[in-house]
């Protein structure tokens, strides 16, 4: 269970990073990357993933695989 | 559920609430001091003192239908865009860099690419490593206004003086067609949810921050259809509420940038729609900015100049320069030493209140007629009449993507952007675009070259009145005239 950031859409403003719960987004090469081992899609903790929610960009941030 | 998800309507804060007295901070006695070197609130300043941008707020916490994030082009000036984000720590190594070079720097601040305090953390970092090196710059800010009322400590406690909100509208129904959703308060939200949230943020941090004494501007974009009457009640509403400045800005919907407005083909106001707005909103005691270039989260340098790709991080020396104190005493000393005497005011006797007339003046600076008007990348636009002169704007008429290369093409863009001018000031011309003016109507005056600007509007307008009574020229009010025609590219 885990999200992922298409590098084609993303246009590095962090806002993901700064809102995720998990500390699972990070920065690799100029690229932000979602580590699924950490990413939870913010279950538990609230109703939406966050990172889906304030990224700017539709369809940037969906469920990985 | 948040706190703020029903729509409160304007009037009905209830008890609790801060309480407005009817004294606004515009009267404040020390405002005149407070923007007095502040290129973006004061229209004297603005030929005197350049600010900086520093991009250190990439992350944006709602949509709006006029804002496009990915795209990001070096030769394209409007706000979101940027070539470079920094770190706070990048941003203090930038703002010496500029402050060595350019001793008119008198403001810094944050807006974007995204928005300050959706970045609060790296704001205010960066607000206090400027401060800790450069205590006499200014610090300012500009937000959305989401998440202002939840910073409003901090943003007294690093004595930013300056916060800009951007407000399009003061109800949701009007809000809903500009602001697709919004995130607050770890969801998204859409609609008229989203925008009855965010009004009751924005009026919320405004009434906040006017209590505390912090100057307020607020900017409105302008969407013809949209928002364009309605930003009359906008204005009566920040008004009441303590704002002190009022920058009505023109709709940016070129389709090439992207932007849903773009897409739809939504139109920007005419120059005669957007003046006569900001006429309307004039008309009280507020203030209105009308020398907004709309610059880039990037820009340096003085208003209508972008000076950013200079100050590149990979154009800055391996030791930054100390900041300089001295050299920036000296140019305010110089500034106060040259400053002109009072221009005597010819015999209101002589004047006539009922002709206006309006004049485009290519100028470098300095309030004078000082341009080539082949070299004007943008013209002054003034109003003048028996009662006197009046800055009322500015056009940009060059540099375009769109528009072709070719003269004839440039020609039809500066004939656009002035449709609305009987006359145009220049300190030289050649023969071809002297022709084309006057084949369009509009008188070409050189007489003027070098001379102060003012005292010439005065004294053409005292001319005009005298061939006009002699029988030499039929008078009328001429026609509407384009703004930001295209993408424009910075020189």
């Amino acid at each position: 269970m885990a999200l992922t950031i298409s590098s084609d859409l993303c246009t590095g403003c962090a806002a993901c990073e700064d809102e995720c719960p998990n500390s699972a987004v990070h920065m690799k090469r100029g690229m932000y990357l979602i580590d699924p081992d950490k990413c939870t899609e913010c279950s538990g903790k609230f109703d939406q993933p966050q990172c889906q929610a304030v990224c700017p960009m539709t369809g940037c941030i969906s469920k990985a695989g | 559920m948040p706190a703020a998800t029903a729509y409160i309507p304007l009037d009905s804060f209830g008890p609790g609430r801060p309480v407005l007295s009817d004294a606004s901070p515009q009267a404040a006695p020390d405002l005149d001091a407070r923007v007095s070197d502040h290129p973006c609130y004061s229209e004297s300043a603005h030929r005197h003192f350049a600010r900086m941008h520093v991009a250190v707020a990439p992350a944006c916490n709602i949509q709006c239908n006029y804002c496009n994030r990915k795209f990001d082009c070096s030769n394209e000036s409007r706000p979101g865009v940027v070539s470079e984000r920094l770190t706070p720590e990048q941003a203090v190594r930038k703002m010496l860099a500029v402050a060595s070079a350019i001793p008119q720097l008198s403001v810094l601040g944050i807006a974007g690419p995204g928005d300050a305090l959706a970045n609060a953390e790296k704001t205010f970092r960066t607000c206090e490593l400027v401060r800790r090196q450069a205590p006499d710059l200014k610090l300012c800010l500009s937000t959305n206004g989401l998440a202002l009322p939840d910073h409003i400590d901090d943003i007294v406690r690093h004595g930013i003086d300056h916060v800009t909100i951007t407000i399009n509208m003061i109800d949701a129904e009007v809000g809903a067609q500009i602001y697709p959703w919004i995130f607050y308060d770890h969801r998204r939200h859409h609609g008229v949810a989203a925008a009855a949230i965010l009004h009751q943020r924005q009026m919320q941090g405004l009434e906040m921050l006017a209590e505390r004494g912090v100057l307020v501007k607020v900017n409105s974009v302008m969407i013809p259809g949209i928002n364009d009457t309605h930003l009359l009640d906008v204005n009566r509403a920040v008004r009441e509420r303590g704002a002190f400045l009022h920058n009505i800005m023109p709709l940016i919907s070129a389709p090439e940038h992207g932007t849903r407005f773009g897409l739809d083909g939504r139109r920007a106001p005419t120059a005669g729609e957007l003046k006569a707005l900001q006429d309307q909103c004039g008309d009280g005691a507020m203030q209105v900015m009308r020398h907004c270039r709309q610059c880039r989260a990037d820009a340096v340098g003085l208003l209508g100049e972008d000076r950013a790709a200079e100050f590149a991080l990979a154009a800055l020396g391996e030791i930054d320069p100390p900041y300089p104190r001295e050299a920036r005493r000296a140019y305010r000393a110089g500034l106060k030493a040259a400053a002109p005497a009072a221009q005597p005011s010819a015999p209101p006797v002589a004047l006539s209140e009922s002709v206006c007339l309006t004049v485009a003046v290519a100028t470098r600076g300095d309030d004078r007629i000082n341009q080539h008007f082949g070299h004007a990348s943008e013209f002054q636009i003034f109003e003048v009449d028996g009662a006197g002169a009046r800055f009322i704007g500015h056009r940009r008429v060059d540099h375009y993507c769109q528009g072709g290369y070719g003269e004839d093409d440039a020609m039809a863009t500066v004939l656009a952007a002035l449709n609305d001018c009987h006359a145009v000031f220049v300190a030289k011309i050649g023969n071809c675009p002297r022709e084309a003016l006057r084949a369009a109507g509009i008188e070409t005056v050189d007489r003027y070259a070098q001379q102060a600007i003012d005292p010439s509007l005065r004294d053409y307008h005292f001319d005009y009145l005298g061939r006009l009574a002699a029988g030499q020229l039929h008078h009328a009010a001429r026609g509407d005239a384009l703004l930001r025609q295209g993408a424009f590219v910075a020189v």
